[in-house]
């Protein structure tokens, strides 16, 4: 439970830096995070206990490998989510470069007042 | 168990740094140490798929990262932040804890997955016709490139389109003409 807790903490950071940051960059950084803080919490939930890869080797038998691999179904999932979030990181930072292009900022609130 | 706790601590401290370093390119190297430390977790906790995805990507994103922030001064932007915005988000941050704490006893205690405790779930399925029906040892694979694939036809279309809109964001010629707009 501890462990469960402690990427939950990893999440509030990257929610904090979103919600109270005024500069762009680290608006983005805190989506960053919390994203890992997702990826994380996933895979911990397919741990077990003395467990191993997921990769049948030469000489284990089936049955004896569904007993002591870890959950595929998590991992799988979650580089799928990783690769995404690499393109979503370039689609973000390329708007924001464009509104510094714009405006000469990353502060939002100077981009706020700028509208129109 | 005590490792993998330790390196998520290290994560939290680093993203800590990166949230309030004051210079961006510090914040963004602490944000590589979170990363990286994340991919040294996920090598513990038997995901080593992931631990190499998870390198290539970090590094994909400090290199966008830098090259998006270097030279434009955007050393603090400090000043009042505003009071409604820090009330607001601890009570965002209060509800949150409400809903994982009041969630927190459904999932299996740490250390035993859904194999555990339920009897028919779909990972049984493919750890154990993996090799028979796909033909690879790696199960993690068996499911990307064969059980799901249409999940990774899917998720090249959605890398495809936003690294689309990123070049025509930053291609000022497409949209403004010559010369592009000042």
């Amino acid at each position: 439970m501890l462990t469960y807790l402690l990427a939950f903490i990893l999440f509030a950071v990257g929610l904090y830096s979103v919600i109270n940051k005024r500069n762009l960059i680290k608006i983005i950084m805190g989506i960053i995070i919390m994203e890992h803080a997702v990826n994380a919490f996933l895979i911990l939930i397919g741990y077990r206990i003395s467990g191993k890869a997921p990769i049948l080797e030469k000489g284990t038998s089936v049955t004896e490998f569904v007993n002591s691999a870890m959950d595929p179904l998590p991992q799988a999932l979650v580089i799928t989510s990783i690769v995404i979030s690499l393109g979503v990181v370039a689609l973000m930072v390329a708007l924001a470069v464009r509104l510094y292009q714009h405006y000469g900022t990353f502060d939002i609130t100077e981009i706020r007042k700028l509208r129109g | 168990m005590v490792l993998i706790q330790i390196f998520l601590v290290f994560t939290i401290i680093a993203a800590l740094i990166a949230v309030e370093a004051p210079s961006a390119l510090s914040s963004i190297i602490s944000l590589g140490a979170v990363g990286f430390g994340l991919s040294i977790a996920f090598l513990w906790l038997g995901a080593p798929d992931i631990a190499i995805t998870q390198v290539v990507v970090e590094i994909l994103t400090l290199v966008i990262l830098i090259r998006a922030t270097i030279g434009k001064g955007v050393t603090e932007i400090r000043g009042n932040e505003s009071k409604t915005l820090l009330i607001g988000s601890l009570i965002l941050f209060g509800l949150g804890s409400a809903f994982f704490a009041n969630y927190l006893s459904a999932f299996p205690e740490f250390g035993k997955s859904a194999i555990d405790v339920f009897s028919e779930t779909p990972s049984q399925f493919y750890l154990k016709f993996g090799l028979e029906k796909a033909g690879g040892a790696n199960v993690v694979n068996d499911i990307l490139l064969d059980f799901r694939a249409y999940d990774t036809l899917g998720e090249a279309t959605v890398l495809f389109t936003a690294i689309l809109g990123a070049i025509t964001l930053l291609n000022k010629d497409v949209f403004f003409g010559e010369g592009g707009e000042k």
